[in-house]
Formats: C-alpha cells, sequence, structure tokens
C-alpha cells in the first residue's frame, strides 16, 4: 500500500478538476444551457462555469502551496 | 487632443518608459535583486499570449462568432491546469539542458539533431511572421482610427506612403528595445530580466486598459449592464448573436478550436519563452496556474458587452474589430481613447518583442550556428570572435524579422481580419505538438518519426489553411478553393476528402494532426532510434525522476586545457571563466583529466548559447570516448528506483514495527492493570474471607469459655455464626461462579420462562430485606408473560443482585429503588434503577470488571466496601451466556444508574 501524502492527494484533486472543466466546457452540457431560457443564459454559464474552476484551482494551490 | 503629435507622443513616450523599466530590470538583476523572482510577476509575464489580437479581435469576433471567442482563453487555463504535471516537467528539463527554445528543445528530445531543429525554426518563423505582422497592422489601424474618426480608417491608410506608416517606426523603436534587452547575453538560456519585467508592465498596462474601455461603455454608454443587457433584449436580432448556433462549426467547431488553443499555449514560440525559458523558479507554476487564468478571465469581462454596445450603436461604431476604440470616441471621450490606443501598442509591442527574441534565437541557434560550425576555418578563429559574431547573427536577425514582418503587414493588405492570422498560426504551430508532448513523455518517439510527422502535418496545415489564405487575398486563383486544384472535388483545401461543414480551423486541425501524430507513431514503431536518441529520448521522459538531478552523463575524457580552449573560442573569456570558477589555472591543470562534472558544465554552458545540437557537436571534437549510454542511464534509473523501492518497504516495515510496538505497549499496560486488580482481589477476598471467619471464631470461642452466658445471648452468638457462615459461603461460592464462567464450564439449564414470574420472585424475595432496611422498591411490569429461553434460578440471581446493588447505592437518606419490565422490539428489558449518585461516563464499563469497587472522588473509603466486585461480572456473564446485554445508563426517573438487562424474546415454537 503506497503511504499517504499531501502531494499525491492534490495532484489526484487537481486531474479531477482539468476533467471537471473538460465536462463543464464540453458541447452536450452547453447546449443544454443554450436552450434554457434567456438570451445570455449561454455567456453567463461560461462566466460562471470559468470562474469557478478558476476558484477551485486557486483554492487547491494556495492551500498546499510548499 | 487628437492630433498626430499628441498621439505619437504619448505612443514613444509609452515606449521610452519600457526602455526605463527594462534597464532597471537588468541593473536589478546585475545587482543580484531580481525583480522578476515572483509567481505573480511571472503569470503577468504569460500574458503576453494576449496580443492586440485580443485587445481588439475579441470584441471582433464576439459580434461575429458569439461565445467562440472565449475558446482562445479556456484552452490556456486549461493547460495552466495541468502545469504541475506538464509544464513542470518542461520546465526542468529546460533548466537542466539549458534549453533555448522551443525548436531547441524538440531537437534535444530527438537525439540533439540538428536538422530536426532547423526545420522546427524553419516552421516557426514561417508560421510567425505573419503574427508579428498582425500586431504591426493592429498598431496602424487602431492609429487610423484614432486619427480619422469619424471616417473610415482606409481611406487615408490606402494613400499613405510608407514611411509616413507608424507602425514601421515602431518596429524599429521596438528592434532597438530588443537589441538591447534580449541580446545582452550570448548566453539564451539566461533570463531576460529587464525584459520580462517590460512585458509584466506591459501586461498590466494592457489589463487596466481594457477594462476601462469596458467600465466606460457599462456604465458611461449605458446605466450599468442591467440597461445595457435590457436594451439588447429589445433588439431580436442582437439577443441571437451570443447562442452556440452562431459557433463556427456547432459542437465539432468548439471542441476544435479548445484543442487548438490549447495546443498552440504550450507551443508558441513566445509562449514557451515566457513560460519555459524564462522561468525563474519552477513553484511560481503553482500560483500562475491560476493567477494567469484570472487574468484572462478579467481581460475578457466586458468583451461580450463591448461588442454588444458597439452592434446597438451600429454605424457610428463602424467596424467590430475597432470597437474599443469607437464607442469611448463616439461618446465624445478625449484622454480615453489615448489611453486605450496605449492599451493596445502595449499589447501588440509586448508580443512582437518576446517572439522576436525567441525567433531570433532559433535563427541564430538552430539555422545559421550548424552552417557555420560546417566551415572549418571557423574553429581556428581567435578566441571570443565566434562570440561576438553569434550576437550580430542575433541582432541582424532581429532587425530582419521586424522588417520581415512589416513588409508582410504592408503587402498583405486587408485579406485577413486579425482574428483569422492568428488562428492560421495557431494551427501552423500546434504541428510542434505531437513531436513535443508525446516526446515527453513516450520514450519510443524517435527522431525521423518526429521529422516526417513534423512535414506531413506542416504541409497539410499550407494547404488547408496557409494556401486558400493566399487564394482570398488575391496572390492565388481562387478557383483552387472553389472547385480544388484541376477541378478535384475532393482536393478542396477546406473540404479535405468531402469533410465539409466543419469551420476551416478544426479541418485542418483534423487532417494536419492525423497525418502528424500518425507518421510520428507510425514510423517511431518501426524506426530504431541511435544510442544519443535513446539516451536524451530516457533523460526527456524520465525528468521527474527524483535521483536524476545532479546526475553526471559525462562518461568520455579530456584535459581541463582543451575544454578551456574550446569554451574560450566560441563563448569568450568571461564565460569560460564562469565555467572553470573553481578551477585554478595553470600549466599543470590544462594537462589534468576534466572531471565528469566539469564536461557536463561545459557542454551545458555551450548549449545555452549555440544550442543543445551545436554544443554537442563541439564537445565532441575534444572528448573522446562517449557520453553515457542509454544502457548507463538506465542503470542510474534502475538503481535509484531500486533503492526508492527498498526505501518504501523499509518505511512501510517500520512503519508496521511501529504500531506492533504501540500494541504491545497497551497490551502490557492492560496487563499490569490487570495484575494489580488480582492483587487487590487476593487482598479483599483475603480480608472478605477473613472478616466472618474472624468473628465465628470469636463467637465461638465466648460460646465455648463461657458456661455461664445466659441463654438469650448463646443464642444471639449462634445466629451471629449462622449468618456469618451463610456469608462466608456466599461468597465462596460467587468465586466459583465466576471461576466457572471464565473458564466455560457454568452450566445452565436453558428453557422457556416467563421473565415476568422471575422478576416478581425476585421482588417478593428481597423485598423483605430493602424494607427492613428502608428502602422503597416499586416494580412496573409492563408486560406479562414475557418469554425468553433462560436458566430461571440463575436469572432469579441476576435481578436479586441488581435490586440488591442498586438498595447498596441509592440515597442514603430516602434510598428510592425501581424495577421495570417492559418490551423493546424483539427483545425484553429489565432495568434497575436507582435514587444514588449514578456512575460516571468513564467508570461505566469498568463496573463490570471483576472486584472493581466505585471508588467516589473525594469521599474516603467508607469502612467495608458495600459488595464483594463479582455480583455484576457474574451476572453480565450469565446474561450473556444467555444471548443477552447487561449495561448501564442514566436513570430516566430516579436519576441515579440505571442497570438495563436485555434478553431475546423466546421463538415462536418454544412457547
Amino acid at each position: 500500500m503506497k503511504p499517504f501524502t499531501q502531494a499525491s492527494r492534490r495532484n489526484e484533486r487537481l486531474a479531477a478538476l482539468t476533467l471537471l472543466m473538460v465536462v463543464l466546457f464540453s458541447p452536450p452540457l452547453l447546449i443544454a444551457v443554450d436552450r434554457l431560457p434567456g438570451w445570455a443564459s449561454l455567456t453567463l454559464y461560461l462566466f460562471a462555469a470559468w470562474g469557478s474552476v478558476i476558484g477551485l484551482t486557486a483554492w487547491l494551490m494556495e492551500r498546499s502551496a510548499p | 487632443m487628437r492630433t498626430d503629435l499628441v498621439i505619437l507622443g504619448a505612443a514613444f513616450s509609452y515606449l521610452a518608459l519600457l526602455f526605463v523599466v527594462a534597464a532597471w530590470g537588468d541593473k536589478r538583476a546585475e545587482q543580484g535583486r531580481t525583480v522578476i523572482g515572483s509567481p505573480s510577476i511571472y503569470a503577468l509575464s504569460i500574458a503576453v499570449y494576449c496580443t492586440a489580437w485580443t485587445f481588439y479581435g475579441s470584441v471582433g469576433r464576439a459580434a461575429e462568432y458569439g461565445p467562440s471567442f472565449l475558446l482562445i482563453y479556456l484552452g490556456p487555463t486549461l493547460a495552466m491546469l495541468t502545469a504541475p504535471f506538464l509544464l513542470r516537467k518542461m520546465v526542468r528539463i529546460a533548466a537542466r539542458q539549458r534549453i533555448t527554445s522551443i525548436a531547441d528543445f524538440i531537437s534535444a528530445r530527438y537525439g540533439k539533431s540538428s536538422g530536426l531543429g532547423a526545420l522546427v525554426a524553419l516552421m516557426a518563423l514561417i508560421t510567425i511572421t505573419p503574427y508579428i505582422a498582425l500586431q504591426l497592422k493592429a498598431i496602424t489601424v487602431s492609429h487610423a482610427v484614432l486619427i480619422n474618426y469619424p471616417d473610415s480608417p482606409d481611406a487615408r491608410l490606402a494613400t499613405e506612403g510608407f514611411w509616413l506608416d507608424k507602425s514601421l517606426w515602431v518596429a524599429l523603436v521596438l528592434a532597438v528595445f530588443i537589441i538591447l534587452f534580449g541580446t545582452r547575453h550570448l548566453d539564451a538560456s539566461e533570463r531576460h530580466e529587464g525584459m520580462v519585467a517590460a512585458i509584466a508592465l506591459e501586461s498590466l498596462v494592457k489589463l487596466v486598459a481594457f477594462m476601462s474601455v469596458g467600465v466606460f461603455v457599462v456604465f458611461g454608454l449605458f446605466a450599468g449592464p442591467q440597461d445595457l443587457f435590457q436594451q439588447v433584449a429589445l433588439q431580436p436580432g442582437l439577443t441571437d448573436t451570443l447562442g452556440l448556433n452562431h459557433v463556427p462549426g456547432g459542437t465539432t467547431g468548439w471542441v476544435g478550436m479548445l484543442i487548438l488553443a490549447f495546443l498552440a499555449f504550450i507551443t508558441l514560440p513566445r509562449q514557451f519563452q515566457v513560460l519555459v525559458v524564462e522561468n525563474v523558479d519552477e513553484h511560481h507554476l503553482t500560483r500562475a496556474s491560476w493567477l494567469f487564468p484570472l487574468y484572462l478571465l478579467l481581460i475578457n469581462l466586458f468583451v461580450v458587452p463591448i461588442a454588444l454596445a458597439g452592434l446597438l450603436l451600429g454605424d457610428v461604431a463602424g467596424d467590430p474589430d475597432s470597437f474599443v476604440l469607437t464607442l469611448p470616441l463616439s461618446a465624445g471621450a478625449e484622454g480615453l481613447p489615448l489611453f486605450v490606443f496605449i492599451g493596445g501598442l502595449s499589447a501588440a509591442t509586448g508580443m512582437v518583442i518576446v517572439e522576436t527574441i525567441a525567433l531570433s534565437t532559433m535563427v541564430s541557434n538552430q539555422l545559421i550556428m550548424p552552417l557555420l560550425l560546417r566551415f572549418r576555418f571557423l574553429h581556428a578563429s581567435q578566441p571570443g570572435q565566434l562570440a561576438g559574431w553569434l550576437l550580430g547573427i542575433r541582432r541582424a536577425a532581429i532587425v530582419l524579422l521586424l522588417l520581415l514582418g512589416y513588409l508582410y503587414h504592408a503587402l498583405m493588405g486587408d485579406a485577413y481580419s486579425l482574428v483569422t492570422i492568428g488562428l492560421v498560426s495557431f494551427a501552423g504551430v500546434a504541428q510542434f505538438a505531437p513531436a513535443l508532448l508525446i516526446g515527453l513523455y513516450w520514450r519510443g518517439a524517435s527522431r525521423l518519426g518526429a521529422i516526417l510527422g513534423l512535414l506531413a502535418g506542416f504541409g497539410v496545415w499550407g494547404y488547408t489553411l496557409l494556401l486558400p489564405g493566399f487564394a482570398q487575398s488575391g496572390w492565388w486563383d481562387m478557383a483552387l478553393v472553389e472547385q480544388g486544384p484541376w477541378g478535384i472535388e475532393w482536393l478542396k483545401p477546406y473540404a479535405l476528402f468531402g469533410l465539409q461543414e466543419w469551420d476551416i480551423y478544426t479541418h485542418a486541425l483534423l487532417w494536419s494532426m492525423l497525418a502528424n501524430v500518425g507518421l510520428l507513431v507510425g514510423v517511431s514503431l518501426f524506426n530504431r532510434p541511435t544510442p544519443l536518441e535513446q539516451t536524451q529520448a530516457a533523460l526527456f521522459t524520465e525528468a521527474m525522476h527524483p535521483n536524476l538531478q545532479g546526475t553526471t552523463l559525462w562518461r568520455g575524457q579530456t584535459t581541463q586545457g582543451e575544454l578551456r580552449d574550446l569554451l574560450a573560442r566560441y563563448l569568450g573569456a568571461a564565460a569560460t571563466q564562469r565555467v572553470f570558477a573553481d578551477i585554478a589555472e595553470s600549466r599543470e591543470a590544462a594537462d589534468q583529466i576534466a572531471s565528469h562534472a566539469l564536461v557536463t558544465r561545459a557542454e551545458q554552458a555551450l548549449a545555452g548559447s549555440l544550442g543543445s545540437a551545436s554544443a554537442r557537436v563541439l564537445i565532441n571534437s575534444v572528448v573522446r570516448g562517449e557520453a553515457l549510454d542509454l544502457e548507463g542511464l538506465l542503470s542510474i534509473l534502475d538503481t535509484t528506483s531500486q533503492t526508492l523501492e527498498y526505501n518504501r518497504r523499509l518505511e512501510q516495515k517500520s512503519a508496521e514495527l511501529a504500531r506492533i510496538g504501540e500494541e504491545l505497549r497497551s497490551a502490557n499496560e492492560r496487563l499490569r492493570e490487570l495484575d494489580r486488580l488480582k492483587d487487590e482481589f487476593v487482598a479483599m477476598v483475603s480480608h472478605e474471607l477473613r472478616t466472618p471467619l474472624t468473628s465465628i471464631r470469636a463467637f465461638a470461642e465466648i460460646l465455648r469459655d463461657g458456661d455461664t452466658l445466659p441463654e438469650q445471648k448463646r443464642q444471639h452468638f449462634l445466629g451471629v455464626i449462622v449468618h456469618e457462615s451463610q456469608r462466608l459461603s456466599r461468597l465462596i461460592e460467587e468465586i466459583l461462579d465466576l471461576a466457572r464462567l471464565e473458564s466455560g464450564r457454568l452450566t445452565l439449564d436453558p428453557k422457556p420462562l416467563d421473565l415476568a414470574q422471575v422478576a416478581q420472585r425476585s421482588v417478593d424475595a428481597i423485598s423483605r430485606l430493602q424494607e427492613k432496611r428502608g428502602i422503597a422498591l416499586d416494580s412496573a411490569i409492563d408486560v406479562a408473560p414475557a418469554t425468553i429461553i433462560g436458566d430461571p434460578d440463575r436469572l432469579e440471581q441476576v435481578v436479586i443482585n441488581l435490586l440488591d446493588n442498586a438498595g447498596k447505592f441509592a440515597d442514603a437518606d430516602h434510598p428510592r429503588v425501581r424495577l421495570r419490565l417492559y418490551r423493546h422490539k424483539r427483545h425484553y428489558r429489565l432495568s434497575v434503577e436507582d435514587n444514588g449518585k449514578g456512575i460516571s461516563e468513564g467508570e461505566r464499563e469498568r463496573v463490570f470488571e471483576k472486584f472493581h469497587q466505585i471508588q467516589e472522588q473525594g469521599e474516603a473509603p467508607r469502612g467495608r466496601p458495600k459488595g464483594s466486585g463479582l455480583g455484576l461480572p457474574i451476572s453480565r456473564g450469565i446474561v450473556a451466556h444467555l444471548g443477552g446485554r447487561l449495561w448501564v445508563e442514566d436513570a430516566p426517573n430516579l436519576g441515579g444508574a440505571c442497570l438495563i438487562m436485555e434478553l431475546p424474546e423466546a421463538p415462536e415454537q418454544a412457547h
């Protein structure tokens, strides 16, 4: 059993975050959002998702910064 | 306000400021007080990604293609997310091998191949020159917009002579700047501190400028975002702009563009320069991985509002690519347009500076230097002469590159809008990605595969994007685009093999990447790499191996003198002195064998200045014997990995040992406690046995000696003797019970019985005694019959014991005890509570330990203990034997302790 380290946990989270971003900006979700009522919904979603990903990255990177 | 003089004054003052900042940065670096040693400066310098294309073109793209402009920035965000894995590896390799550019990186990966380096440099030159031209065009156009507004800028541009074109002069000033701050050291792998400081400042200026326009448009032209959006909502044509259907190529185009931006961000020469070559500390990537995406988010925040506002205003705003300028101009603002122009200028110049440095290094190190090395006479030239030449080559390359960019800009006219050229360049540099990324992770990727892949990918790119672009500019027959070459339909550049309805970039990316990756992988699988290729491949793919640092890779031999001569000839005296810093120069030393570390250091110094391929050639000319071969390297990697594995196992074992030690310690403590309890028990049992024995003996002696005792007294004494004997035998019985329980020899006689009857009998049996002691005992039997399986005698013993205990520990003045029998799910519970002090949380389990006597805090031991301390352990043992439980809780009614016995209900057929 591999000993649990903080660095490996951070890398796992980072990989998950990368996947999350890929999912958030993938066509199936975008098509769904685009069909929502309101003409600016897609733009608002894009910026909100983008901001969340940046926020999560900042949280992850700064709390375990060397 | 908008006179040419003011504008030019502002523009050139701004450029002068850059000189000052860069000079200051370099001066600080010389003093050893670096200004760029912070992750935030690093993140800002990466923002050189945002060129004039971002500054002016994003709005244009948003106006035309909706949200697709964001993809250019989402790609880099994704790339920065992977920075701790991907970019960090590149940074580490570049630092260790003194890599100077992306061409050098790829050439080094594939066996320090000079051919591959030259190919990449050439491709970069072809792809990036239009991109530089684009920046210069942006400066010209923005200047014209500023001067001519409200007229169209074209009117004036057409009539102007080239010497009046401001971008020519800007280009020349930039050439001076780059020569001054970009070619200070021969060693191109050294940081250009002043240049990076200036670039960071430029990034700040363009961000502030763009956000100022945004704020002005949203809050100046409109009354806040609400107002803007409401007005847009009234225009049905406009609300449609932001939908997914406006993205070129639909969802395929979306994905294609995202991948394109991701790849280009890593492979653009200027990004490679700031991300990898200029990186001071690989830990800076951690902060930059979110700070740079945040920068991108901020600079894009107002793109949509500005685009919408421009579209709303219609003709006043003119061309969407100029909205950022025309919107403040249309409102009559004076200072803001000038500031915006400076912002655009900073975006353009920042890109031009870094890109030109990167390209000129490639040109000198990958294209010219290998050629020069072929001429033998150079090897015998004056010491240090070549170093001067090399700097001269770089400076000439800088001037040439900028002029080339300017020429392209002057010639191409207005065939393309800003974004188009940018994306064509993106797709071009993305061709480096397979060789770069696959080479980082797959050791098998070979030089031949990389060369063929690059050529094929680049060819497809040229055919599907560059050539049709030329056709649209009028330099080629449009029939090629419309009908295909020689009228062959399925060869149409924008719809290769009939693949229609894709946007042109995704289309080009797909075919070029198929060719590129296919050849790289396919050829590598059937190609036998040279030993040097294999070594370099292993060094690159295993770059993160912990023990690779500081490994000396040279095994060949040479003398210090030869090495010193070589360095002096190519790098000059000062650089040679740095390499030989800790070695004294003397005649004896010159004949000594150079250490492996020294050879490695010399090669790195050469690589930093001349590129790894040339450095390799030069070192080979003096070193006899080979560099570390693949086997040697693999054995280093293997031994280290074995050591690591061994260490890991050791760590595991020691962790296990520590755990076992801990267990042993606690077991030992427990044993000591038990030992102490046993001693106490023996002492207590002795005491308990002696007390009745003593009185029996005393009274028996009185009876024996005292013939004259009155009958009444005699009877009393006999009564005492009998009572004490009973106590004695009860005690012995208990000890025997316990012994049987512990050894498992206790024989029970389980049969169906009514617990209510047992409880009633017990209460009857003990009530006399309790009454005598003044204890108020009440019982509440809620269920009758309560059929269970058990041994009636033993159960009665348990219940009596519980009642007796409760009586002993009840309140001294008004003792009360309450028995209750009730049903709980499929069990019966018999609880006995008292109104005593209760039992503290920590003591609750311990009362079931043998010989345990509750020690009340702060209370002196009260003469005789209240019991033997065996009743509860025996009771619990019996109940457990019958499949039940016995535990302590807080008394629900009386406030003291409550002992609960739970026994399962008897199965149906047993009734």
